[in-house]
């Protein structure tokens, strides 16, 4: 298994461990409800280092961004992060990540920890192809830099005592290179995969030590805590954003999985699978996913089926957790047309039940 | 982890507290550390007379989900009425507040099968 530069930290504060990604990542700390509601109500901090990053420079640099993600990286400024995904050239999604953009020939992208490898040689002949050389002009830095994610409605607050760059009025998804907490060049970002706000930093492995005691001095007055990976993804869901793997994948396209708006058809945006994906917008595509909330007790999971009431299969559950919250069951699951208007009723089979749940509309915890 | 001395235990991690032919019926402090937050138990055998080793109910986590399994045949004959609207007592007070059911013991000699504290203590090393 791989470490992270905060691989000692997490099993010194006991955490649960579990292997992630070939990482030895933590599973969750106080439990995954307090680390739940730690970061919707105050702040937390998440070890995402085993994430991927890949720097693209040079004058060709734009043109393979452009054409391998799906988002129109030409609305993107400098100093600005977009959502985006590669599409696979058969329909469906080799991997979701974002897109930063330094000035016109700089560009960083960051991948799911468990698609590098695929990632990276997906990209990597297409960059060659284009003109890029692998090394220089494309490059993968995912095992010299490490990530802390310090998300919640207190994140930036606190964030702010490290660095004497403005922070706290920064936008949603823009980044700067600043100084932060000594560690030069360290690359600041209001991105994160919670739905609570907050921030993510990038810096060199080796000033990893020194990232994380002082994030966790700053924050100590705010109520500061570790999250693990469960707590992470019970948030993520509760957001409604999709995870790799689970809500999107190789056979799924981003017009199904609601993604549309991260695909930009626009003149000048000649992304692979363009033409697919166009099409399915303009004429539609079953099935769909949704997200739903269990008005029966209970807790939906991946592949537990979806029926209607006359108890005909009509759609997948592909993830479902108890939101902390809500305190009711939520998910995300392919359906067929038919069920795709909010409210519409809809059955989970959780063993040998089913049970009544409604398609809502993410955030989940955001209804009442 | 606790483990109490005036208990027995299975293997699959359940306590048994048999007092005559009436019993009652949990899971270890060591389990429900395993399944982390639990959030929702589900128990609809009252009344049942269910087999050792059987299914009586699942409990399920954040993360998990998990079946509760009999220590020794007998009748369910009443359920936690707690767990429904407080399932985390059993992370909480799982030898206590957090008991699951109570049962009729059946056969009372299957009781020899069931582990000591001590003998519990070493199968979760």
């Amino acid at each position: 298994m791989k470490e992270t530069a905060f691989t000692k930290y997490h099993i010194n504060l006991g955490a649960k461990m579990a292997e992630f990604a070939g990482y030895h990542m933590p599973i969750e700390y106080s439990g995954i409800r307090d680390e739940h509601i730690t970061v919707r109500e105050k702040l937390g901090v998440f070890d995402v280092s085993h994430m991927g990053e890949f720097w693209v420079k040079g004058p060709k640099a734009f043109n393979f961004v452009q054409t391998l993600t799906s988002n129109n990286v030409a609305d993107l400024l400098p100093g600005k992060v977009q959502y985006s995904c590669f599409p696979n050239g058969k329909g469906g999604i080799v991997d979701d990540l974002l897109v930063y953009k330094v000035d016109d020939e700089t560009y960083l992208l960051v991948v799911n920890a468990a698609n590098i490898a695929k990632d990276w040689n997906w990209c990597e002949s297409h960059a060659t192809e284009m003109g890029l050389e692998i090394g220089k002009d494309f490059y993968n830095a995912s095992a010299e830099i490490c990530q802390l994610a310090i998300q919640g409605p207190l994140a930036l607050k606190a964030m702010q005592k490290l660095t004497s760059a403005s922070i706290e009025k920064m936008e949603y998804y823009s980044f700067k290179k600043c100084d932060f907490a000594g560690i030069k060049d360290a690359i600041f970002s209001t991105t994160g995969y919670t739905g609570s706000g907050g921030c993510e930093i990038y810096v060199a492995n080796e000033d990893g030590s020194k990232l994380w005691d002082a994030v966790f001095k700053a924050g100590e007055e705010f109520g500061i805590k570790p999250i693990g990976l469960g707590a992470r993804d019970t948030l993520r869901l509760e957001s409604g954003f999709c995870l790799y793997g689970n809500d999107i994948n190789d056979e799924t396209s981003a017009i199904q999985a609601g993604l549309g708006w991260i695909t930009k058809f626009v003149d000048g945006n000649d992304f692979i699978d363009r033409d697919v994906w166009q099409k399915q917008k303009e004429e539609g595509v079953s099935p769909r996913l949704k997200g739903f909330i269990l008005e029966d007790r209970g807790i939906p999971r991946q592949h537990y089926k979806v029926v209607n009431a006359e108890g005909e299969e009509i759609g997948e559950v592909t993830s479902g957790t108890m939101s902390p919250v809500i305190n009711k069951g939520i998910g995300m699951a392919y359906l067929n047309e038919g069920y795709w208007k909010v409210g519409a009723e809809i059955f989970i089979q959780v063993r040998n039940k089913n049970l009544k749940a409604f398609v809502a509309k993410p955030p989940f915890h955001k209804r009442e | 982890m606790s483990v109490p001395a005036n208990l027995m235990y299975t293997e699959d991690h359940e306590w048994i507290k048999i007092d005559g032919d009436i019993a009652t019926v949990g899971i270890t402090d060591y389990a429900q550390q395993q399944l982390g937050d639990i959030v929702f138990v589900e128990i609809e055998t009252e009344g049942e007379t269910i087999e050792k080793g059987e299914t009586f109910g699942t409990i399920e986590a954040v993360k998990t989900v998990s079946d509760l399994f009999m220590p020794i045949t007998g009748e369910i004959i009443e359920v936690n009425p707690k767990l429904e609207e407080a399932p985390e007592t059993v992370n909480s007070d799982p030898y206590n507040v957090g008991w699951m059911v109570k049962i009729k013991i059946t056969d009372a000699s299957q009781a020899d099968d069931l582990l000591s504290a001590d003998a519990y203590n070493e199968t979760i090393g």
